[in-house]
């Protein structure tokens, strides 16, 4: 472990790029197999199964520490991380054992239906024997969010140096279904065999946004521009009679949308389709909110199946005739797109339409009425672009519309996490309804590190109550909050809820009775979901 | 009427008629060491530590009217006994010992446990009710040794020259820095400085501390100078363009706060040093119980949190509000 836990040292410690990859780059080259596979999985976002508890752990360090809870409380507020702050407060080891990374999260595997009290010894006999460092990381691994400021792309850039395999077949050999307590890295990297896995999606190809003027972008000729929509991204595989929903976490959610399952026989086999999972009804994409109620559960009710019916907007072909057309220019793939689409023709299927336009004023002026159509913007995509891998500047780009702004006032503040730590960075905000405030949301990014030195210093000096780490505030900072939509919710107080709300800027000039009230969110409310 | 009072000015004695470290203009203030929240402008007279009075007239102004007294040494001011014990936090900071017929109470100010080499170290001092800071007054903040800590620094200082970089590290301008060089200076032969450090450094090499030479960084300092340097600068200097000069180099802060990572990764700091002239959890409850104090007043830092862990321990406590810093100190690096 000591090997990982100094990698993860040289990670979280280095701010630049080229550091980072040849930490990762030496790692990979002496580091034993068996622990890459787990260091592959782990900053690809593949967590391991928890077989310990955040609780668990928490109350056995409360025990070893002989420390009232309320204070482990207090500390976790501070730091912000459940994992260090046990780290911190354990007495130090007393016998340090030295073993692999592949050791204790095969360890850890073996607690899965263990006894509690095995578990609890197991953990406190590990802590003893791990110093500080090795503590945190070994914590991490039991609780999962891995983030250690190492992107994927930096990650198979390193192995790609290391493997001499390029960078875009390696991300596309690493994506997929597969658990590093069953693949070898040969396996993964076919350094033996070449079966690939049947459920493979491709890497997403992501676009920037676009800050200048479309005019900059040449000839309108050369470009397709279409909604943006605001759903799940998706990939459809159906390969060896199979179907498979990827979302573009790359996590595998065919089980979550049975809606797709017709298209497991009328789609040919080696079809890969990319395009966007949307609620859908009447002919319109439906607000995110009712897509969110499908995402986090695992059995899907007869009324979600009427209420929020999903569809799959496609936008582009990526496998046709089980051969890889990525490298295909756009309007080329396009062309197969609709052939297949025309071919299914089932209503879970549907093409994501071309916009017409002549110039690009006309298109601006279609941007603006974006969200009469429930999209949140526009796609401009070069029509000879490939399809890339990772986030790329050039062929395609975003382009939403300006968001909603509100102007309210901080009601209530805790501390953050992460970098955060110990700063007063996560806000709630409120509305004026009469002569009283209605919380109506939370934002926690928007302001600049200086702005939030000030705000933290200010609430330290303003804070009227206490409730757990939550500490209200005199009403009389005023800040624009932005966000995407707002739909009703009967689980907020106020009766709606945002979609990603942050802070637009702090208006020091705006009194608090000058803020928006409870009705203008009614309104807004009103105007679009209607 | 206590003896000690928590007033809107300041800690309050109204039977010897003086304040301690008020941070509104008083008549008299009775001051327990340099740093900028603890002795402010405009009170009519001070009183301090011999080696705070330097100090002093350099932050303040060579005008201000202040008596300098020795550790230990006893001032009576209209009936009460004043004393000033050893604080340890930096050169000259003291804790206040007011005695009024037999009732004595202490004012911690700053203060840490451990031996800097350069301040006077802390001493405990029996008492019926004490007034503790609690900057660090939570339990992840438990320091290493000074001796591993500056054998980690020497080390990275050791693998930045070898990586071709200079060393810049970031320490609170009075009391930090020099900390640093005194516990660096045999072991490095030249240092460069921020201006901001080389000021008091000045007046402390007048007053006979036994501080290595430094050379101050100016515009016209030349840039092969910063090759490999172990240079000190004051926080404030982190996100400045000085630092551009010094390329290349790799940054390290030393400060308590770096304790925490996300701390750390948001100063964009290379390296985090743990160091701090403050009193760690341990050292906290340590000094507290070693007062043998009836009652203990908790200020500036995890007051209530403090206040709370002693007062289930059996030790009555109560958080009081000061304008010291308080937690904010951290996004005003540490004092």
């Amino acid at each position: 472990m000591q090997q990982f836990s100094h990698l993860v040292k040289l990670l979280s410690g280095s701010t630049k790029t080229n550091e980072k990859l040849a930490a990762l780059s030496q790692y990979f080259a002496t580091a034993p197999d068996k622990d890459k596979t787990w260091v592959l999985a782990l900053f690809s976002g593949r967590r391991p199964k928890r077989t310990v508890n955040s609780t668990q752990l928490k109350n056995w360090c409360i025990e070893v520490s002989h420390l009232p809870p309320w204070l482990f409380d207090e500390c976790y507020h501070t730091v912000g991380d459940l994992a260090e702050t046990i780290a911190l407060l354990l007495p130090p080891a007393t016998k340090l054992v030295s073993a692999p990374l592949h050791y204790w999260m095969e360890q850890l595997m073996r607690l899965d239906k263990a006894d509690e009290s095995i578990k609890h010894d197991f953990i406190v006999q590990s802590w003893e024997s791990l110093d500080h460092n090795e503590r945190f990381i070994f914590n991490k691994l039991i609780t999962g969010g891995f983030r250690i400021g190492v992107s994927q792309k930096t990650m198979v850039n390193a192995l790609a140096e290391t493997y001499k395999i390029p960078a875009p077949t390696l991300s596309h050999m690493l994506s997929g279904n597969w658990s590093p307590y069953r693949v070898t890295i040969e396996d993964l990297l076919h350094l033996h065999t070449s079966g690939a896995d049947a459920s493979r999606p491709y890497p997403f190809y992501l676009a920037y946004a676009l800050e200048e003027d479309p005019h900059l972008l040449g000839s309108v000729k050369d470009w397709q521009a279409e909604w943006k929509w605001d759903g799940i991204r998706g990939q459809i595989v159906k390969r060896e009679d199979k179907l498979f929903v990827w979302s573009r976490g790359e996590e595998l959610i065919t089980e979550k949308f049975p809606e797709f399952q017709p298209l497991l026989n009328a789609l040919p086999n080696g079809t890969v389709l990319d395009g966007e999972i949307l609620t859908y009804n009447n002919g319109s994409p439906l607000p995110f909110q009712t897509l969110q109620t499908r995402i986090g559960r695992k059995n899907i009710t007869k009324k979600q199946l009427q209420e929020a019916p999903v569809i799959f907007y496609s936008y582009d072909l990526l496998e046709y005739e089980e051969t890889d057309i990525r490298d295909q220019p756009l309007a080329e793939r396009r062309a197969l797109l609709e052939k297949i689409v025309q071919l299914v023709d089932l209503p879970v299927l549907k093409l994501s339409p071309i916009l017409e336009f002549a110039t690009w004023q006309e298109l601006i002026l279609q941007r603006l009425t974006a969200r009469q159509f429930g999209s949140e913007g526009l796609m401009l995509k070069k029509l000879s672009s490939s399809y890339q891998v990772g986030r790329k500047r050039g062929d395609w780009w975003k382009w939403k519309i300006d968001p909603f702004v509100i102007d309210a006032v901080m009601i209530y503040a805790q501390k953050g996490h992460g970098r955060r730590s110990n700063l007063y960075t996560d806000y709630t905000f409120a509305v004026k309804d009469g002569d009283k405030l209605v919380p109506f949301t939370k934002a926690y990014s928007g302001l600049t590190d200086k702005e939030i030195t000030e705000v933290d210093r200010w609430v330290r000096q303003h804070s009227l109550e206490k409730f757990g780490p939550v500490r209200t505030v005199t009403p009389s900072l005023v800040f624009e909050i932005a966000f995407e939509g707002i739909a009703a919710s009967n689980r907020h107080k106020s009766g709606v809820a945002l979609r990603f709300p942050r802070i637009k800027r702090w208006r020091h000039d705006k009194p608090l009775d000058e803020i928006n009230t409870l009705n203008d969110l009614k309104e807004l409310l009103h105007r679009y979901t209607s | 009427m206590k003896l000690l009072e928590f007033t809107d000015k300041g800690i309050y004695c109204s039977a010897g008629d003086f304040y301690i470290d008020p941070w509104q203009p008083v008549k008299r203030a009775v001051i327990t060491h340099a740093h900028a929240d603890h002795a402010r402008y405009g009170n009519q007279y001070y009183l301090c530590e011999h080696a705070t009075v330097p100090l002093l007239k350099l932050r303040l102004g060579s005008d201000i009217k202040v008596q300098g007294v020795a550790y230990h040494e006893t001032v009576i001011i209209n009936g009460v006994t004043l004393s000033l014990i050893p604080a340890g936090h930096m050169i000259g900071s003291a804790q206040i010992k007011v005695d009024y017929g037999g009732e004595v109470w202490v004012a911690s100010g700053d203060y840490k446990l451990e031996n800097d080499g350069l301040s006077v170290p802390f001493e405990p001092v029996k008492c019926h009710s004490f007034i503790t800071e609690s900057t660090f007054g939570l339990p992840i903040y438990r320091w290493q040794p000074q001796e591993q800590i500056f054998s980690d620094i020497f080390q990275w200082i050791s693998n930045n020259k070898l990586d071709g970089k200079a060393s810049v590290l970031l320490a609170y301008s009075l009391g930090k820095a020099q900390r640093l060089l005194f516990q660096l200076k045999d072991k490095v032969d030249r240092f460069l400085v921020h201006g901001a450090i080389a000021i008091p450094h000045e007046t402390l090499l007048s007053q006979g501390w036994l501080l290595p030479p430094v050379e101050r960084i100016t515009p016209e300092t030349p840039k092969e100078d910063f090759k490999n340097a172990v240079i000190i600068a004051p926080p404030s200097a982190e996100d400045h363009v000085w630092l551009r000069r010094m390329q290349p180099y790799s940054l390290g802060i030393c400060s308590g706060w770096m304790q925490v990572r996300g701390n750390m990764r948001r100063r964009n700091a290379d390296a985090g040093f743990v160091l701090s002239d403050h009193a760690d959890w341990n050292g906290l409850l340590k000094a507290v119980k070693e007062t043998s104090a009836a009652q203990v007043f908790v200020t500036h830092g995890f007051s209530s949190v403090f206040a709370r862990y002693l007062t289930e321990n059996g030790i009555l406590a109560s958080a009081v509000s000061t304008d010291y810093g308080d937690e904010e100190i951290i996004s005003n690096p540490e004092p």
